[in-house]
Parts: structure tokens; C-alpha cells; sequence
């Protein structure tokens, strides 16, 4: 038989270091509970058992001061727990602006990776340490959820949306990657690893991809092979919407709303382009549902991002 | 209180009422229902038990040796369903509830004890058929049938454990509506609200709950159908659904439904400890507030289960905050039961050494539940197994110690013999060393990032595995011992008299067993619930 007790599981990100600094608060706060209530349990049981010479006449049944103090003093101890975690979540909700993209594909019961530069990885994600990295996640089918356990960090991937997860990883080694959503028959081996690497060894692992276009271009190519450029065109006399810049644009749509267009919207216009049509265009564009895997949208999505720069130079991504 | 030793002539009590098989599945008096509620429930809980050992053999080794994926995955759906919905919801409100409810509150019946007798056939009924659609075929979506896996993707029986979840469902909400009424209906003179037995407030809050949110399981299981048999976008994002939908109305259901295992046993503790402190509850009014703000709240809480579904950070922030503001209530009640011990004279019976274990398993439960409403820890521990310890530590720790403390306090009273004190206490002791082994590792093993639901699981899990099978070996001990000497005792125990423990409340004043309609007349209630005095109490031991 192997294994440990694993009370201090590996530790790789810069948001394990947070979590483990609360999990050790909450954990020293949380023994301090049970010791101190298991032990007026012990003592009161002790003292106060049948038969021990004890007083026990006019023993009170209600004290509005003493209830007071242990339902307020609780309160605040929770409302700070609460601020300091939902502190921690927020900085796990805030996506740094500089962080390398990289876009999963879940799917029963594997995971595909697609770095920017056009590297695809199956269930294995290189990524260099001390650099924030930005997941752009989507599943083909079921709802599986990224988890890493030594970056503390999860995010479940849904299909028909884009979920977003970051990390910056602190140490470079191998790390489990789990699908922590029950996705069916063999969800246990729906796992992979991430490996973090320095940056010089990263640089030189990406660029053994770049025999293969990037992303972006992969998407111009789409682009064009799915008839897009016909009515989004330069040239196009189909009234459409131009899309250069449009990826993060604030858009005013043709009911009054205004929309980000992020990614979910991007990929809502191409698959429901009936949903959310811009103002002073007629909502003449065909649907692409079923038309289009989610590797294929995401490139097309990473285009829109990148517009004209892609159409030629592919260094761009490796900035 | 009566120190009674009267014995009944058996013709006078309610099991003497009718001996024939038909006498039984015909009756309309709630303590006969309630025998029939616990004879099944202790049935599935064997079933459900029996998937869980199997499922702590398969995950002795890290390779899946023991059962195929499939298998297990069918073996934890099973595991789960039957223990929420066959087990843990009815257990307390529907089992010692149903015998109880009535007597506490000095009534002859529930206000309705046809649906009563009904509610059983559909329980008995729905669980039966769910049972046999588990076994005979099985389904492998989880107890959450989270969408659209459960919709489109499994090839299992799903259906056939939806509508027999379905069914059992309607027992819930006809119970719930029966205590409701009998609660404001058909309490005994001088009974007011503030006198009520804390039993009495947790099973009319458990109640509400049953009542406002058993009907959002419904809509959310006939969903679930429509999109399964007829391919009705409503989930699935391939047919225009939204996945999140669903998680949002199941733990519309599901969050409350976990308030509906806990409250009872809350109430059951809050019987049994001033009992054998032979002292007044501490704070009985901000005891029955608690409860109530517990139901409340507990509404409001559903968003905790999806930190990291997708939902949007704003609405997280405000559900973790909600989570923490309802453990308030629970914190409350636990210094109470602690308060409630000093300066009482304690005796270690059965009953109450399970009340003692459920307050510190209750409170550990509790404590990791903060843990897990905490945003960022929650994106690292959810869907791993410090959920799975955490819950059991609620619902096994919790409602499960205080379902059999109950059973053994009220024991005498049900069946009007007495159980082996000493194995009584042997059991609860094993248990309680049982279920401290099996799911303490499982906190460990959930930090070290093992998910759930897993069948083959990497190697450095092991060890924290192996003491949790260990574990939930001895813990079936603990449970298997208590099916055998209260069935002895169900035959061959000693008479009890009609009020073993000198415990106040109104169903220790009538005989053991009760007669068919509790009562010889209806009691007029005079003073507060929990009328112990420890200073008064003798020094020797009970008769």
C-alpha cells in the first residue's frame, strides 16, 4: 500500500499561497472551536453527572446577555472569514490583462488544449512558471470542470458557454490536472497533467509548434472557408456588421441593450445570431449551430481578437 | 410528571389494536403508520448502506479491481439517492414524527389520517420502485442528475428513477401539509406556541420546508423528462437549454432539503439532552427562533453549491454571505445545548450518548461547512471529498446519530419494552468511533485535491482510503448491532413502563404503549415544556 496523510499537499500557484494562508487561519480558528466546545462538553458531563456532589440548584435557563454575546460574537468572526475569502475570489475573478491564452475543449473524457500559437496538447498543458495564464474553456458535451489541486483552483467547464480560469504558476514540476464534474463512465481517468516549466524552456517547447499556424490564422482560414468574410468583408455589399476591434467592444444592440463583446458574445452572434442583433442591422445572418466544432469557433473567436495583424505574421502571439 | 409503573393489558394498547397483515396496511392511526414508516426506512437504509460498503471496498486500492466504472458509478447514484430521499427525509418527520407529533401536542391523530395511511403507500410505492430500478438497471447520473448528462448523454435508467423520486416526493408534501395543520389544529388545551416541545417547532419548520420546496423537485424532475423522452430544450445548450438552470432549481430544492434532515434532528437532541440533564432547555425561545430562522434562510443559501458553475461572481458574493449568516442559527443552538448541561445531573444513556455525539459531530460538520462557504476555498475543496465528509458529518454525523438516539429514547414508548441499555451504549459508542474514522480522512483527502465520484483514483490517495474503509466497516458494526437487539427486543425485551426516563412532555403521561387513541382524555397543558429540575433530582439511578 502507498501513500501519506498529504497534510500539506504540493503547492504551485500563486493562489495556493493565498488559500493555503486562509486554510491555515480557518483551520487553527476552527480547532480552537471544536477543542474549546468538545471540552465544556467533557467538563460539563464530568462535573455535572448524576451523582456528582455538585450545586446545581437555580441553574439559569436564559441569559439575554450571554445569548447576545454568542450570537454577535460569531457574526463578526464569520463577516471577516466571509471578506477575507471573498477577497481572495474577486483576485480570482480579475483575469491580469497581460495573461498568455490558452483554450480548452472538454469533451468525455479528455481535454484538449490549443495554445495561441496554433500548439495543440491533449490532456496536458505546458505553461511557463511565473507567468499568468488565461483558460478560455468550453466542453463538447457534458459539463466537466478544470481542477488543478496544487494551483487550488477549479472551474467548471459548461457546454454552450466560455468559462474563464487563470493561474499564475510559482513553481515549475508536474501537476495533476482532474475533471472534478461527474462526466459519465470513465470520469476518474478524465485527468491529465500540467507541466510548468521555465520560461526558456517553455519559449523553446512552444516554438517546436510553430510548424502549424496559429490560431488566429487557423481562424482567418475559417473565415474565409465558411463564407463569413462574404457579407463581414472590406468589400462586402451585404449591409453586415464590420468586425475589425469588435472582440471587447462595448456593442449597442437593436433593443436598446449594450453588450461586451466577449468571447460567449461572439460566439452567441455566430451560433444564435438572432439573439442579440446589433442596432441598424437587419437580423438577415444564418445561424452556424452544428455547423462548427468548438475548436474551430475559438479560432475563429481568437481571429476576431487579433483581426488583420493575423493575417500575416505569425509571430504575434509570442510577444 | 408521573413516575408510572401501570401496565396495559395488550388489548389496550394500538399494536394489540389489529394483528392481521391487513389490520396494518389499512390503518389510519398515525403511531401504526409511523411502525410501517420505520420498518421501511430502516430497509432502504440497509440498501443504501449496502452500496456505500461496496463502494469503500472498490476504493481500498487505487485500480478499479472490485467493479466496473460503470457499476460504481451506478453504485454511488444509488447510494445517494436512496439515502436522501428514502432515508434521511422521511426518517425523523415521517418515522418518530409521525408517532410522535400527535402525542406531544395531547391530539388523538394527525388532522388527516387518511393522506397520512397515503402518504405511506406513495412513499413505500415510489421508494420500491426507485429501488428496483437502481438494482434491476441502475442509473449512473449522481443523486444531483445534474443536466445535461442526465438529459442526453447517460444511457442509463434514468427515467425510472426520476418518476420514482417523483412519487416519493408527493409523500413528502402530504406529510408536510398534515403536521402543518395538526400543529395549528389540534393542539391540547394550554398548549401555546411557546410551551410546544422544540420536536414539535423543528417538524413544523421541517414541515414548511417540505411543503414550499418538495414542489420545485417536482417541476425540476418533469424538466428533466420532457427534455429526456421528448428532446425539449430546456437544459441542454445543444437544444437552446441552459445547463445552469438546472443546478439552480435542484438546489432550489436540494439546499432547503438538507434543513429538512437536520431540523428534525435537531429537535430530536433538544428532547433528549434536557432529559438526561434533567434540565430545562437553555434559551427555549431563541432555540424555536433558530429553527425558524434556519428554514428561512436556509431558502436563500441554493448558490453555495455552484461557486464555480459559471454563476456570476456578484451573485456568489451574496450567496456565500447568506451561508454564513445561517450558521448563526446553528451556532445558537449548539452553546444552548451546551448551556443546557451545566449544572444538570447527567446519566449516560444510550439515548444521550448519541445526543452528545451528534452535538460534536453537528458541530464539526457545521464549522467545515464555513469552510466550504468561504468563496476562495470553496473553488479549491468543491466537488472533492472534504464535501463528501463535510455532508456526512451533517447528515450521518448529524441527522443519522440523532435518528437512532431517538429511536432508543422513544423506544420504550413505540413498542413498550425496553432495549439492552448496555449494548445501547456499546453501539452508540462504535458508531460514533466508526464514523469519526470513516469521514475525518475524507476532510485530508478532499484538501489533497481527490475529487469525488472518482472509481480509480491516483496512488498517494491510498492510504487516507484505506482508514476510511476501515472506518465505515465499524461502522456498519454500529448500525448492524442496534437491527439486532432491538428486533430481540421488539419480542423478548423487558415491559417498559409508561415512563422509563421520567421524561416530561405529554406522551410520557399516557401508558406504553399508548392506546389506539393516545388519550383516555384530552390533557389540559399548564406550564412550559422541559419542566426538569436537576437540583430536585434523586442520586440513584432510574427504575
Amino acid at each position: 500500500m502507498s501513500g501519506e496523510l498529504l497534510l500539506f499537499p504540493p503547492s504551485a500557484s500563486t493562489a495556493a499561497t493565498h488559500l493555503d494562508r486562509l486554510m491555515l487561519a480557518l483551520t487553527l480558528l476552527m480547532s480552537t472551536v471544536i477543542i474549546i466546545v468538545g471540552a465544556l462538553l467533557v467538563v460539563f458531563c464530568i462535573r455535572y453527572r448524576r451523582g456528582a456532589r455538585m450545586p446545581r440548584a437555580n441553574a439559569p435557563s436564559r441569559s439575554r446577555r450571554i445569548e447576545l454575546i454568542w450570537s454577535t460574537g460569531p457574526l463578526l468572526v464569520f463577516l471577516g472569514i466571509y471578506a477575507w475569502a471573498a477577497h481572495d475570489f474577486l483576485e480570482l475573478a480579475r483575469v491580469p490583462a497581460d495573461a498568455m491564452p490558452v483554450f480548452v475543449v472538454a469533451k468525455q473524457w479528455m481535454w484538449k488544449l490549443e495554445h495561441a500559437n496554433g500548439r495543440r496538447e491533449i490532456s496536458e498543458l505546458h505553461v511557463p512558471v511565473g507567468r499568468p495564464v488565461r483558460l478560455t474553456m468550453t466542453s463538447q458535451d457534458v459539463i466537466h470542470s478544470f481542477y488543478v489541486p496544487a494551483f487550488r483552483i477549479k472551474q467548471d467547464v459548461v457546454p454552450g458557454r466560455y468559462t474563464t480560469l487563470w493561474f499564475e504558476a510559482t513553481q515549475t514540476g508536474e501537476y495533476d490536472l482532474f475533471c472534478a464534474e461527474y462526466c459519465g463512465t470513465q470520469h476518474s481517468l478524465m485527468r491529465g497533467r500540467i507541466v510548468v516549466m521555465s520560461p526558456a524552456d517553455f519559449a523553446a517547447w512552444l516554438d517546436r509548434g510553430t510548424q502549424q499556424p496559429s490560431m488566429a490564422q487557423r481562424g482567418f482560414a475559417l473565415f474565409r472557408s465558411y463564407g463569413c468574410d462574404g457579407c463581414h468583408g472590406a468589400n462586402s455589399s451585404v449591409h453586415a456588421p464590420k468586425l475589425d476591434g469588435v472582440a471587447g467592444r462595448t456593442v449597442a444592440l437593436a433593443d436598446g441593450r449594450n453588450i461586451t463583446a466577449d468571447d460567449t458574445y461572439l460566439r452567441d452572434s455566430i451560433l444564435l445570431p438572432a439573439r442579440d442583433v446589433v442596432a441598424g442591422y437587419a437580423p438577415i445572418m444564418p445561424s452556424y449551430a452544428g455547423q462548427i466544432d468548438e475548436a474551430d469557433l475559438m479560432a475563429i473567436i481568437r481571429y476576431l481578437h487579433e483581426g488583420a495583424a493575423a493575417q500575416g505574421d505569425e509571430d504575434e502571439q509570442r510577444h | 410528571m408521573s413516575n408510572g409503573t401501570e401496565r396495559v393489558t395488550e388489548a389496550d394498547n394500538y399494536l394489540a389494536a389489529g394483528t392481521t397483515l391487513r389490520s396494518w396496511l389499512t390503518t389510519h392511526d398515525h403511531k401504526r403508520i409511523a411502525l410501517l414508516y420505520m420498518i421501511s426506512i430502516t430497509a432502504f437504509f440497509f440498501i443504501g448502506g449496502a452500496a456505500a460498503v461496496l463502494m469503500r471496498f472498490e476504493l481500498a486500492t487505487p485500480a478499479g479491481d472490485l467493479v466496473s466504472h460503470d457499476t460504481y458509478n451506478k453504485l454511488f447514484t444509488m447510494h445517494g439517492v436512496i439515502m436522501v430521499w428514502m432515508f434521511l427525509i422521511p426518517s425523523i418527520p415521517a418515522g418518530l414524527g409521525n408517532f410522535l407529533m400527535p402525542m406531544m401536542i395531547g391530539a388523538r391523530d394527525l388532522a388527516f389520517p387518511r393522506l397520512n395511511l397515503l402518504s405511506w403507500y406513495l412513499y413505500v410505492g415510489g421508494g420500491l420502485f426507485t429501488v428496483v430500478a437502481l438494482i434491476a438497471g441502475g442509473a449512473d447520473t449522481g443523486w444531483t442528475f445534474y443536466a445535461p448528462f442526465s438529459t442526453l448523454f447517460s444511457n442509463t435508467h434514468v427515467i425510472f428513477v426520476l418518476f420514482g423520486v417523483f412519487v416519493v416526493g408527493f409523500s413528502s408534501i402530504l406529510t408536510g401539509i398534515n403536521f402543518i395543520v395538526t400543529v395549528h389544529m389540534l393542539r391540547a388545551p394550554g398548549l401555546t406556541w411557546f410551551r410546544l416541545p422544540l420536536f414539535v417547532w423543528a417538524n413544523y419548520a421541517t414541515s414548511i420546508i417540505l411543503v414550499l420546496a418538495t414542489p420545485v423537485l417536482a417541476m425540476t424532475l418533469l424538466l428533466l423528462a420532457a427534455e429526456r423522452l421528448l428532446g425539449v430544450g430546456i437544459f441542454d445548450p445543444a437544444l437552446g437549454g441552459d445547463p445552469l438552470l438546472f443546478q439552480h432549481l435542484f438546489w432550489f430544492y436540494s439546499h432547503p432539503a438538507v434543513y429538512i434532515m437536520v431540523l428534525p434532528a435537531m429537535g430530536v437532541v433538544s428532547e433528549i439532552v434536557p432529559c438526561f440533564a434533567r434540565k430545562r432547555v437553555y434559551g427555549y425561545r431563541s432555540m424555536a427562533y433558530a429553527i425558524l430562522a434556519i428554514a428561512i434562510i436556509g431558502f436563500m443559501v441554493w448558490g453555495h453549491h455552484m461557486f464555480v458553475s459559471g454563476q456570476s461572481a456578484y451573485a456568489s458574493l451574496l450567496f456565500s454571505l447568506l451561508s454564513f449568516l445561517v450558521a448563526i442559527p446553528s451556532a445558537i443552538k449548539v452553546f444552548n445545548w451546551l448551556a443546557t448541561l451545566k449544572g444538570g445531573s447527567i446519566e449516560f444513556a444510550a439515548p444521550m450518548l448519541y445526543a452528545l455525539g451528534f452535538i460534536g459531530l453537528f458541530t464539526l460538520g457545521g464549522l467545515t461547512g464555513l469552510i466550504l462557504a468561504s468563496l476562495s476555498a470553496d473553488v479549491h475543496l468543491t466537488d472533492t471529498y472534504f464535501v463528501v465528509a463535510h455532508f456526512h458529518y451533517i447528515m450521518v454525523g448529524g441527522a443519522v446519530m440523532a435518528y437512532l438516539g431517538g429511536v432508543h429514547f422513544w423506544w420504550p414508548k413505540i413498542i413498550g419494552r425496553t432495549y439492552p441499555e448496555m449494548w445501547g451504549r456499546i453501539a452508540a459508542l462504535i458508531a460514533f468511533f466508526g464514523f469519526n474514522l470513516t469521514f475525518f480522512p475524507q476532510f485530508l483527502l478532499g484538501y489533497a485535491g481527490m475529487p469525488r465520484r472518482y472509481h480509480v483514483y491516483p496512488e498517494r490517495y491510498q492510504l487516507l482510503h484505506v482508514l476510511s474503509s476501515a472506518g465505515a466497516s465499524i461502522l456498519a458494526i454500529g448500525y448492524l448491532l442496534p437491527l439486532g437487539y432491538l428486533t430481540w427486543s421488539l419480542f423478548r425485551g423487558p415491559r417498559a413502563s409508561s415512563n422509563p426516563w421520567r421524561a416530561t412532555g405529554l406522551e410520557w403521561t399516557t401508558s406504553s404503549p399508548p392506546p389506539p387513541h393516545n388519550f383516555a382524555q384530552t390533557p389540559i397543558v399548564t406550564e412550559e415544556a422541559y419542566a426538569y429540575d436537576s437540583s430536585a433530582d434523586p442520586k440513584e439511578s432510574r427504575a
